[in-house]
């Protein structure tokens, strides 16, 4: 037994190159920092969450964590294991361990597999065919609340949700130890959207599996996740404890975020932070703050000076001005 | 006038197994300058209800009984593939849960938005330039310098509002969007919430809107129709729906939307129970076998009852869920 988290991942960077050569002959910058300088660490049996702008860099994180997206810079460690330009025949055994599902539910499914063979597959790829293949098959679909018969369908004769579920069966056919999930529950109603999160919330109870998880539904990170760090142009501006992030959010972007959430009552008054709508683009990142542009209480100093990582209550942040209130304050600030 | 006028219309999947009913008797209207909602459960059939109003149903799938009326002339179902093309090219705009089918990958998204315009006569600096400042408007960041870009160059919530920008683009006269907002953060969702109410009002135009965050639907969309096991069990405005369903399912529904708890729960609500086999639809109501008020009477078919003129639920006893609500 390790005192070590996990998963520690500290100052990652994953560069892409945009614009070909055209642009690069006409001097201009074709490089963007997608993932600029993150750092985390997951305890075992423990769930964060990653939220924020869309665009800004929660995919191409997790990939680089998968092994999927080469890292330009910094370290991510599996149980005390670097796996930064591990070579590729090193991922295999990993792969049981860590298992990844994707963004797109119908398009990560083979078409020309049915859901059978997809949900056999992880076991035959890991040469497991000693267990009752069959019978795996049929434990995965109850588990994931699909009927029996779904087993002869193929990916397009399933609703998005359908495809949705046969790919959280997928990723937890192997028992991991790391889930990484990008919007695990995009597409399901709120019903199976419950029954899937109660499963997630089962296996960390009795397996002690880790989840990273990506999802732009904000409710869905209040009941699943212990922490969540919010992101913003490829860096984390705050980072902390899920529950005392809503209560009192700490940067405007977050308080922001928080403060837009759709609510189930066509008659709510919303008191909602409005941001102006550029969104910077990642080739020409603000000066100072990088939030500055859009931030609601941005100062002279927010445009010269990027503010240092601080501490307050649980979380941690990068703002000159935290707010430090309840959501009372925010609501306060936002009527103003 | 009634922009959309679908009625009593039932659809069937062939399958290996046997004949899937998707959808079965559905009857729903999209008035002019209105935002309807639809909500249900996943696998419910509100992919194949657009779908066959698209003419886009799969090869196994087909329309055995029912009208589609599009501005209140041609029958939908009738309409050959060329007639329905041009009427997908021109009145009728699509944004789907999956960007991806709305792109081409091998086509740089500045050529795939001035395709777009064909019909507009314009040039091809003032297609480039409305097509930034569509883009513009769904805030995708540096619109002038990502025309020149692929598809598989821009996050997923990103390929999903160029996919909104493209179908704004063609002033249609009906939206038809399914999930569209699923990949968006928050911020942008109410964004495009907001730029939907305000170009449906600058246009005119109807939008039938998909989604399964019922916060969206409540903000957003003037009535509503909740769909379960291929049926509309319930219909009215959304003040009606989310402030006195009658439905035992519309009531169960807005029960397990996560968002109606303030602090983290041990265990999510969740409705008991699976959906009926389509290929072997109960007798009398759909919803029977999950409902807890489920008696004899419900082994017949149940009517649509007028809870008011405008709101209307499919079940045998609207009064046991009376008042039920908040
Ligand atoms: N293959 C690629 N080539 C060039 N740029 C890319 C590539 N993949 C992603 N990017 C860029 O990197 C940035 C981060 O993208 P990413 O997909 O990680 O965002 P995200 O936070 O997951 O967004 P969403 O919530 O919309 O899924 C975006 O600006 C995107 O355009
Ligand atoms: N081509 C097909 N062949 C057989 N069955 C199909 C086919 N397409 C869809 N179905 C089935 O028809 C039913 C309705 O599917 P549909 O995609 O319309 O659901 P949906 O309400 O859009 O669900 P979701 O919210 O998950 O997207 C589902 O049970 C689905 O499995
Ligand atoms: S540092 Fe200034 S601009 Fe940046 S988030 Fe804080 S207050 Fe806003
Ligand atoms: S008709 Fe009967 S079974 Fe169906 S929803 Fe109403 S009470 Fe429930
Ligand atoms: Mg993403
Ligand atoms: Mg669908």
């Amino acid at each position: 037994m390790t005192t070590e988290p996990l998963l520690s991942v500290s100052e990652l960077r994953v560069r892409f190159r945009i614009g070909g050569m055209m642009s690069a002959l006409a001097g201009r910058r074709t490089e963007i920092e997608a993932v600029s300088g993150v750092g985390f660490t997951l305890e075992r049996g423990q769930t964060l969450a990653l939220v924020g702008e869309s665009g800004s860099g929660k995919t191409t994180l997790a990939r680089a964590v998968d092994g999927l997206q080469p890292a330009a810079g910094g370290s991510i460690r599996f149980e005390g294991r670097e796996l930064r330009d591990l070579p590729k025949k090193d991922w295999k055994p990993l792969r049981r361990k860590m298992s990844m599902m994707f963004q797109d539910p119908v398009g990560s499914l083979s078409p020309r597999l049915s859901v059978r063979s997809l949900l056999a597959e992880p076991f035959a790829i890991h040469g497991l065919s000693g267990r009752s293949l069959e019978a795996e098959v049929e434990r995965l679909l109850a588990l994931v609340g699909l009927p029996r018969d779904f087993a002869d369908r193929y990916p397009h004769q399933l609703s998005g949700g359908q495809a949705r579920r046969v790919g959280v069966a997928r990723a937890v056919a192997l028992d991991p130890e790391l889930i990484i999930a990008d919007e695990p529950t995009a597409g399901l109603d709120v019903s199976i959207q419950g029954e899937v999160l109660n499963l997630l919330n089962d296996l960390r109870d009795r397996m002690g599996l880790s989840m990273l998880i990506i999802t732009h539904n904000l409710h869905v990170v209040r009941q699943i996740a212990d922490r969540m760090a919010v992101m913003y142009l490829g860096r984390f501006v705050e980072e902390g404890e899920t529950e005392a992030i809503f209560r009192a959010p700490h940067h405007p972007y977050t308080a922001a975020l928080l403060s837009a959430n759709p609510e189930p009552d066509p008659d709510k008054v919303h008191n909602r932070i409005a941001l102006s709508a550029e969104v910077p683009s990642l080739l020409d990142r603000p000066s100072g703050c990088e939030f500055h542009t859009r931030c609601p209480f941005a100062q002279a100093i927010c445009r010269t000076q990027a503010p240092a990582p601080s501490a307050v209550g649980s979380s941690r942040l990068t703002c000159h001005f935290p707010l430090n209130g309840g959501p009372s304050a925010v609501e306060a600030i936002a009527a103003s | 006038m009634t922009v959309l006028d679908v009625k009593d219309l039932s659809v069937d999947f062939a399958t290996e197994a046997g004949t899937l009913q998707a959808l079965r008797k559905v009857s729903l209207e999209v008035p002019a300058n209105r935002i309807v909602g639809i909500v249900g459960e996943s696998g419910c059939g509100k992919s194949t209800l657009i779908n066959a109003v698209l003419g886009l149903l799969a090869d196994n799938g087909a329309v055995t009984a029912g009208q589609i009326l599009f501005e209140g002339k041609s029958d939908l179902v009738h309409l050959d593939g060329n007639g329905m093309r041009a009427l997908r090219g021109q009145k009728i705009a699509t944004v789907f849960q999956d960007p991806m089918g709305a792109l081409n990958p091998v086509l740089s998204v500045g050529k795939q938005m001035r395709d777009i315009q064909y019909r507009s006569g314009l040039s091809r600096k003032a297609k480039d330039a409305l097509s930034v400042e569509m883009l513009r408007k769904v805030r995708i960041p540096d619109p002038e310098r990502r025309l020149a870009q692929f598809p598989h160059e821009f996050s997923g919530g990103m390929k999903q509002r160029i996919a909104i920008a493209m179908a704004l683009l063609m002033r249609p006269s009906l939206l038809i969007a399914d999930e569209p907002t699923t990949a968006l953060d928050a911020t942008l969702e109410v964004a495009i919430i907001e730029l939907l109410k305000e170009l449906q009002k600058q246009i005119g135009c109807s939008v039938l809107f998909i989604s399964h965050h019922l916060g969206v639907i409540a903000e957003l969309c003037d009535e509503m129709i909740v769909m379960y096991a291929g049926e509309v069990v319930e219909r009215g405005s959304t003040r009606d729906i989310f402030h006195n369903p009658r439905h035992p399912y519309t009531k169960k529904l807005l029960d397990c939307d996560p968002a109606r708890l303030s602090r983290r729960e041990p265990r999510l609500p969740t409705i008991p129970g699976t959906l009926p086999d389509l290929r072997n639809r109960p007798k009398g109501c759909v919803f029977q076998a999950r409902c807890e008020f489920a008696d004899d009477a419900c082994s017949t078919m149940p009517p649509d009852r007028a809870v008011s003129a405008s709101h209307v639920a499919r079940c045998w006893h609207t009064d046991e869920t009376a008042g039920a609500a908040a």
